[in-house]
Parts: structure tokens; sequence; C-alpha cells
């Protein structure tokens, strides 16, 4: 349905510049400064903290829905945020999941996955429901299509952030906390759609999404993610494959690799 | 800070006043208060600007979704309450028949009564009835939803796909609330026109109905249906403008929504009764 031209060659999906990150709910809080991060077409990131370590609110901010507070944050070559309808489309080529799924409430499930496709497209519910019916099975919310969301348990509220995000193809998916409060069923399902998705699904045609999810525990994401960062003490640290994440010795590091993680 | 339409109308520096100590002079407490007020105007200010903005630039944009949207609206907003309207306007025909015909009749000017019921029905209840009820019913239904809508980060998931909270959630309110107050300002006034007569009726009053009919008819102007309309319909605007700005741009909390509410409610009346006086002093200098 949508159709997005591919990422050009030699222009990072995600590039970083000194940005500094603000709370969405309090403007006048830094959380985070001194990013610089470039994310490459294809890659599959992992970003860790610990609980209020600014995980979310730098995660809105790479998913433009706030400016930095200072630095440049460009996405596929274009200055974020984007809020003008003329830049609209580069903006739609960019998804976010929320970490509670953040569903509209007034809406069923179905009708919050096809809301994206039909308000951008300008169709009917009716023109959308192939896509929908894809996009449901894929992530088994099929049988909850015409529940209200608030009756779905906070695990299946995720699926429908992830598949509602993933109606209008986007290039590049921004997760937050995926696992965060998922039995251990779930947390297998999510890990390996993740996978897929980074490899190719063919609810995007085939074509590979390149991934940023955020955690506060690294140990699940061994053998899936290709890239981990950290942010800790207001601070972004690049650690790179996780064979050099296992080396790092800082213990903030340490601590997200450990039982504690999960606990806390 | 730059962000998108909705969030950019939080305004800080008046989430700051209620957490400043209280004012040590009368002096002090009427300045707070005044520089509230200024806030207050300055941030519904900009969100109408905000609202018509949009209104005139996606106009037509996503017709799929948005129509069935603002019927949704008009039905909500109207449709639905004719009932309890058809109530109000059997009373309101009772209300100012019943005191208007002792009096009438006691000063022998029984023929002013169609002179009356333009007056006091048409001119100045009936839009301001049909407003405080809509306010009451849907306004604060409003300041609800949305609040809890951005409370629950609803609005930022709006504008991570792109759409317009402006556009999607305040838009089809706006163009409900006026088409729907207009809509049930006219059948409130049909009904005490109505119910005036009949309640005239039953208290003997000599009055046949074509010559009641030709009272009213006599009393009525074309400014009148004119100023009627842009007041019916200026009323529902500003109620859905105020209670949308308090649901969408000030909480950010759930603990927030219900003092949101009580604002919305309380600066509706304010706007609608400020606005009606308007009205009167263009009603006398015409």
């Amino acid at each position: 349905m949508t159709d997005h031209p591919t990422v050009r060659a030699g222009v990072p999906a995600i590039e970083m510049t000194g940005v500094a990150v603000s709370a969405l709910r309090d403007p006048d809080t830094t959380v985070a400064e001194g990013i610089n991060w470039t994310v490459n077409a294809g890659d599959y990131w992992v970003v860790a903290g610990p609980h209020g370590s600014g995980k979310s609110d730098f995660l809105m901010l790479t998913g433009g829905l706030m400016a930095p507070r200072q630095g440049q944050y460009r996405f596929l070559g274009e200055e974020m945020p984007i809020f003008e309808e003329s830049r609209l489309k580069e903006r739609l080529r960019l998804g976010l999941v929320f970490d509670g799924g953040q569903l509209f409430n007034h809406l069923t499930v179905a009708e919050n996955v096809a809301l994206p496709l039909r308000y951008h497209h300008n169709l009917s519910q009716t023109d959308v429901t192939t896509a929908i019916s894809e996009l449901l099975e894929c992530t088994e919310l099929a049988p909850w299509g015409q529940s209200m969301p608030g009756t779905l348990g906070r695990g299946w509220q995720k699926r429908a952030g992830l598949a509602r995000a993933l109606a209008l193809k986007p290039e590049v998916l921004l997760v937050d906390d995926p696992l965060a409060g998922l039995d251990p069923r779930q947390v297998h399902w999510c890990l390996g759609f993740l996978d897929q998705l980074s490899k190719g699904h063919s609810l995007t045609a085939g074509r590979p999404v390149t991934l940023v999810v955020t955690t506060a525990d690294f140990r699940p994401w061994k053998c899936h993610a290709r890239q981990f960062a950290v942010l800790r003490n207001r601070g972004f640290v690049v650690l790179g494959a996780w064979e050099q994440l296992e080396r790092a010795s800082e213990d903030m590091e340490r601590e997200l690799l450990t039982e504690r993680a999960q606990t806390e | 800070m730059e962000k998108g339409n909705a969030s950019a109308l939080s305004a800080p520096r008046a989430r700051l006043l209620p957490r400043l100590p209280l004012p040590r002079s009368l002096t002090g407490y009427v300045g707070r208060g005044l520089f509230r007020f200024l806030l207050t105007m300055q941030g519904l200010g900009a969100f109408t600007l905000i609202t018509l903005g949009v209104m005139i630039s996606r106009f037509g944009a996503a017709r799929q979704v948005m129509r069935p949207r603002v019927f949704q609206e008009i039905s909500r907003a109207g449709l639905r309450l004719l009932p309890m309207f058809l109530f109000i306007s059997a009373a309101l025909g009772l209300v100012v028949i019943g005191q208007t015909v002792s009096w009438l009749t006691r000063v022998g000017a029984i023929n002013y009564l169609g002179t009356v019921m333009v007056v006091v029905v048409v001119r100045e209840l009936g839009p301001l009835v049909a407003a405080l009820l809509v306010l009451a019913r849907i306004g604060t239904a409003n300041v609800i939803e949305l609040g809890t809508a951005r409370a629950m980060g609803e609005v930022e998931a709006l504008e991570a796909l792109g759409i317009d909270p402006v556009h999607y959630l305040v838009v089809p309110r706006v163009v409900g609330m006026a088409l729907g107050v207009f809509a049930l300002t006219v059948y409130l006034i049909l009904g005490a026109l109505l119910s005036g007569y009949l309640w005239a009726f039953l208290q003997d009053v000599p009055l046949r109905p074509g010559d009641y009919f030709h009272q009213l008819a006599a009393a009525l102007s074309g400014l009148d249906f004119a100023l009627l309309a842009i007041k019916a319909v200026a009323f529902g605007s500003i109620i859905a403008l105020v209670t949308c700005y308090h649901g969408l741009a000030q909480p950010l909390r759930l603990e927030e929504v219900s003092r949101a509410t009580v604002a919305a409610v309380a600066q509706s009346i304010v706007a609608c009764v400020l606005l009606d006086a308007l009205f009167i002093i263009i009603y006398l200098a015409t």
C-alpha cells in the first residue's frame, strides 16, 4: 500500500551530533546530552539503561516527537523533527512503538491498526480489510480484532501497537522496551518477530527494517541485536557488538548484564 | 521547545502558578489572578488560531476518516440530545408563558405575548440555554476524554503516526458542537414557542393560534435570524474550543483532568455570557 523510496546509499538512517535530550513531560529537564550516534540502514540496535535513565525520552526524540535541546539530528538526511505537511512523507518512513502500545481507547484493535493507513491514504475501513487482516494474523491478534484495547492484556496491547506502527511499512522502527512485563512465551515471540523484521518480513515486502530497541536488560538480546549502546550518567555510550559489550568494564554495563537488571 | 500542534500548547508558566505560595496582599492576589487570566487567554487564543489554521489547511484531507468523525460528533452534540431538549423546550415555554400571562393579563397587555416570547426565548434564553446544556452534557465529556487521552500518551501516538492531533481530535468536535448547538437552539426555540401557546391555551388566555403566530412574526426581523444563527454557532465553537483546549493542552497527568474540567466549564460559561452581552449591545444599537 505504501511505496517508500529506499534509503539513499551512503546516507545514515539516523545521525545525531552533540544532541541533548529533554524530558517529554518536562522540557526544562535534560536527561542526556552530548549524544553522537550513527545508525546505518539494516542495523539492529539495542539501547539499554536503568529505570529513569531517559530511554523513553531518547526514543521519543529519535521518533521525532520533540526537537533536540542542543545539537543536530538528521533522519535519512532530513532535519528532525518534521512537523511540516510538505515533509510528512519522509517522517512516515519512521515507525515508533510505545512502551504500553498507546492504543486509542475509543477504537477497536483493528480500527487502531487501520487508522494510519486510512488517514494517510484516505481509505475506508473496508478498503483496508486485507492489509489489516495480514497485520493482525502476523501478530496473532486476529481473534481480538474487534475487541476494545482496554480488554486486552499488556502484552497484546504492545503487539497491537507494533502492528499499528508497521501499517505504513516503515524503513526504520523504534521500539520502546518491548520485553518489559512480558511472559517468556511473549518474549520469545517478540524476539523472533523483530529478528524477522530485521531480516525482511512479508509485512514490509521482504525489505529489512532498521531497528532500534530500548531495554533495561541486555541479556535477552544476545544473538538477536547486532549493535549495543547504553544510556548512563546523562550520557550515551556506543558499545558495539555483543563481544565488546561482554568485555565492558563499567559497572553500569555489568549491571545491565546481570539478574539485578530484570528484578529492578 | 518545538513540538507538534497539541503538545506545543502546554503552558509551563501557567502550571507553575498553583505551586507558588499564597499571595501576601490583596494586590498580589488580584495580580496573580490577572496574570493567570492573561496566560489562559494567550493559550486559548493560540489554540483557536491553530485550530482555524488546521481547519483551513487540511480542509478535505483524509475525508474517509474525518467525515465519519464529524458525523459522529454532530450526532453526539446534536441528535442524541434532542429528547432532552424537547423536554426542556416544553418546560421553557411553560416558565415564560406561565409567568408572563399572569402579569400581562393584569396590565391588559396580552397582545404582547408573542413579542415577549421572541424577546425572551428567541433572542436570549434559547441560544444560551442550548449552549449551557450542550456544555453540561458534551463539553465536560470532551475535557475528560481528551484529558485522559493526553495523559495516556494517545496524543503522542497520533503525532508518531503523522496524524495531526488538532485535525483528528479537535476539528470534528468544533464542527460537531457548532452545528449541534445551532440545530438544538432551533428545535429548542420552536418547541418553546409551541409549548408556550399550549400553556397559554390551558390558562384560558383568549388568544387564537393565528393571532399568536402573527404576533411572533411581527416581532421577528431578518436580523433576529442572522444573529441567532451566528450566536448559536459561536456558542458551540466557544464551548468546543475551550473544552478541547483544557483537555488537550493542559493536563499531562490523570489527576489534573478533574481540575481541567472545572476550569473548562467555568471559562466556557463566562465566555458564552460575555458573548451574549456583546450581542445585547448589537441588538440595542440596531
